[in-house]
């Protein structure tokens, strides 16, 4: 009799443990564990809004009781924007807290440190936060996915308008001098063709230390250009449209969409020197007083008051924030298998996925070969007081 | 105090049991965990090298961030564009950072204390926009950074992990030995003579700059072979990996650990690897809590108040204080 049930304790246990370790790490019947990283601290720290309308979001969601009965340990650590601190927390997560996958850690020089860890680890790496080309490479690294519309596909967008709208361009580019500044700059020579070198008349860096790029815009200004395409952030696409517009200087000024925030660009570059400005966007400016009534704007404005009423509504990164909490959210809901390789199935099976804060006609689409979730974006042009949407949606998909 | 301890049967078997402890360490715990180590071994040994440039020579930086940029970078560029073995290019980068430094004391000999902190401020500043410059985009992989694969395991029983913490061991006591003979020699006692006195030291007939040059050198090696250990184990290098925070801390562990002494380096590794992690942790576990860098900020300023010596020079006084006691 004692043996017997010695037996069958043994034999439960061995059961237990079977069907324990045929589960997914880091998903149980109960909780979906994901891990995160994000500049909370360091030189990038503004982006930390990110990180904690995440959290806030999935929050709010167990509060609702979860996903199909499941609540979601989101787990956010600091990197500084440091590469090898991500590299370290982003271990710390895998292999010791046991995520099931990572969503959502920010940055180009960041993600590339851990880029071929967890494609070795096998980890999902889901819609990574940075703008650069490289995370939709299935074949090499079928466990990485991006998100955003790329910066050197919006580029040759903004060449293509040049071309068909300037007689003879004169072209003059001022870009920061990093990963991202380059990438718009290439695909922007990109979409010039061949006759780039002879349509672009002067061509500057910034450093993103440097106080003002006041000196930056003169030089640009004396080379006669015609067109400009403005590859900076935020203070400084501010700097450059006042310093423009006080130098008389009236070229087709081509804003990069990093930098197209009404309340933090063009409220501080002076709203009358911004008209005209033209752009690319892909998500409803919430400081952009057009899309105040639409259905979308009122979900997450409605969301905004209940979980985070004391942050500063008019930062587009707190509507970025939300439209990718959703995605994933939504993706998690309709996805059964949630093993490793189930997960990553289910991110590159996203079909025509609408999201609140995006701008109408944009959609979510990935498939297997296809790594880019938002690839669509819509020019539009500064009235001196909101963007006007113009022309169609411009599908990028390549 | 301010000269490294003498050898005595206590400091003998201390360091065995250390090296005892050292050794079995990675069968104990996890990959990360090595791994966290390894790294703190990475930071010890550019520690080690500030230990002997500001507290045995007197002379001050804030720019190791830059040397240790110098070793990661050479290591990463000899196996990347040239196919060399990690160690050989540990070797190689050791070479270019002592260069580099040597090249650097040179100018800094017309600098003494806040100056001299300046110029290596710069130095710090300067080092990721030159990692980004143009011109060197080629070797560097600019904005984008290179990718160093982790050096296979030295024996195929361990993991890569484990192997590469135990390189790391066996560099780190490496250097504190040699350390440890290089200020017991006629050079060490030159270099603490300048810096009790370097009028003195002059008169003496020591030959000031070369000793100074050379310190420098020295301290800058040891912070290169550090940032080749650091990339080996992050297995990745870039630009923003060595921006002057990296400098700061350098000098909080070297100063935490104790910054006038050879084992304090240690410490000082452990500190700045571990202490920001438990910070975010703890502030983790209880919401209502400061933000982790603030958390980090606190203890730092108790650790200065308790044991203002650094860890290793508190103990130090610790130990003599009670064999006073006991002899009465």
């Amino acid at each position: 009799m004692r043996i017997s049930t010695f037996v069958t304790s043994v034999a439960a246990t061995l059961l237990l443990t079977a069907s324990a370790s045929a589960q997914t790490v880091g998903v149980t019947d109960t909780s979906i564990k994901i891990g995160n990283t994000n500049p909370y601290s360091g030189p990038a720290s503004v982006y930390s809004s990110i990180g904690k309308t995440i959290v806030a979001y999935f929050k709010a969601v167990n509060a609702d009781g979860g996903i199909n009965g499941r609540t979601i340990d989101l787990i956010s650590l600091d990197d500084s924007y440091s590469p090898p601190r991500t590299v370290e927390q982003v271990r710390k997560l895998v292999e010791q807290e046991k995520v099931a996958f990572l969503f959502q850690t920010l940055g180009t020089p960041t993600n590339s440190a851990i880029h071929r860890y967890v494609n070795a680890k096998k980890v999902p790496h889901i819609f990574v936060a940075t703008g650069a080309s490289k995370w939709g490479q299935p074949e090499k690294y079928p466990w990485t996915i991006g998100y955003q519309p790329t910066y050197d596909v919006e580029g040759g967008i903004y060449a293509n308008y040049a071309l068909a709208n300037v007689k003879n361009p004169k072209i003059a580019i001022l870009f920061q001098n990093d990963d991202y500044g380059k990438d718009y700059r290439d695909g922007f020579l990109q979409g010039l063709g061949d006759r780039a070198d002879e349509l672009v008349v002067k061509m500057l860096p910034y450093e993103v230390t440097d106080p003002t790029i006041d000196s930056q815009i003169l030089e640009l200004a004396a080379s006669g250009a015609n067109v400009f395409f403005n590859i900076t952030i935020p203070k400084f696409a501010a700097q450059a449209i006042k310093k423009s517009c006080e130098i008389n200087w009236k070229p087709l000024h081509l804003l990069n969409n990093v930098s197209s925030s009404v309340k933090s660009t063009l409220v501080p570059a002076g709203l009358e020197c911004s008209k005209g400005l033209i752009t690319a966007q892909f998500m409803k400016d919430p400081t952009d007083p057009q899309w105040a009534d639409s259905a979308g704007f009122k979900e997450w404005s409605a969301w905004m008051e209940k979980n985070m009423p004391n942050a500063d509504r008019g930062d587009i990164l707190y509507a970025y924030a939300y439209n990718v909490s959703k995605l994933l959210h939504m993706m998690l809901n309709g996805c059964d298998d949630l093993s490793r390789p189930g997960i990553m199935a289910c991110a590159t099976n996203l079909k025509d996925v609408e999201l609140p804060m995006l701008i109408p006609g944009i959609k979510v689409n990935t498939s297997p070969t296809d790594f880019y979730p938002i690839e669509a974006e819509q020019l539009s042009e500064f009235d001196g007081e909101k963007w006007v949407l113009f022309g169609d949606v411009i599908d990028l998909s390549r | 105090m301010d000269r490294p301890n003498p050898i005595t049967p206590g400091l003998l078997i201390g360091f065995a049991i250390a090296v005892a402890f050292g050794i079995a360490l990675p069968h104990l715990v996890s990959d990360f965990i090595t791994y966290q180590f390894t790294l703190a071994m990475a930071w010890a040994i550019a520690m080690l090298g500030l230990n002997v440039l500001t507290g045995y020579n007197g002379q001050f930086s804030i720019g190791h961030s830059a040397f240790f940029a110098a070793g990661a970078y050479s290591a990463a560029i000899f196996i990347d564009h040239f196919g060399w073995g990690p160690y050989e290019a540990i070797v190689a980068a050791a070479l270019i950072s002592f260069v580099f430094g040597f090249l650097f004391g040179l100018p800094a000999l017309r600098l003494e204390g806040l100056y001299l902190a300046l110029a290596t401020f710069a130095l710090a500043v300067a080092t990721p926009q030159l990692l980004k410059f143009d011109a060197f985009e080629h070797w560097t992989g600019g904005v984008q950074g290179i990718y160093v694969p982790k050096p296979d395991p030295i024996v195929s029983s361990i993991s890569a992990d484990q192997s590469l913490y135990y390189v790391a061991l066996f560099i780190i006591l490496s250097l504190m030995v040699i350390t440890w003979c290089l200020l017991h020699s006629r050079s060490g006692r030159a270099m603490m003579a300048i810096r009790d006195n370097p009028i003195a030291a002059k008169t003496m007939g020591i030959n000031t700059p070369l000793v100074k040059t050379t310190t420098f050198g020295i301290s800058a090696m040891y912070a290169g072979i550090g940032g080749a250990l650091f990339t080996y184990a992050s297995e990745f290098v870039s630009p923003d990996a060595f921006n002057f925070f990296v400098a700061v801390y350098i000098l909080v562990g070297s100063v935490v650990g104790g910054i006038v002494s050879i084992p304090g380096a240690i410490f000082g590794g452990l500190f700045i690897v571990f202490m920001p992690n438990f910070a975010q942790d703890i502030r983790l576990a209880y919401e209502w809590l400061p933000p982790p860098w603030a958390i980090f900020g606190v203890f730092l300023i108790l650790i200065i108040y308790f044991v203002p010596f650094g860890v290793w020079g508190s103990l130090e006084r610790l130990i003599v204080w009670t064999k006073r006691k006991v002899s009465g």
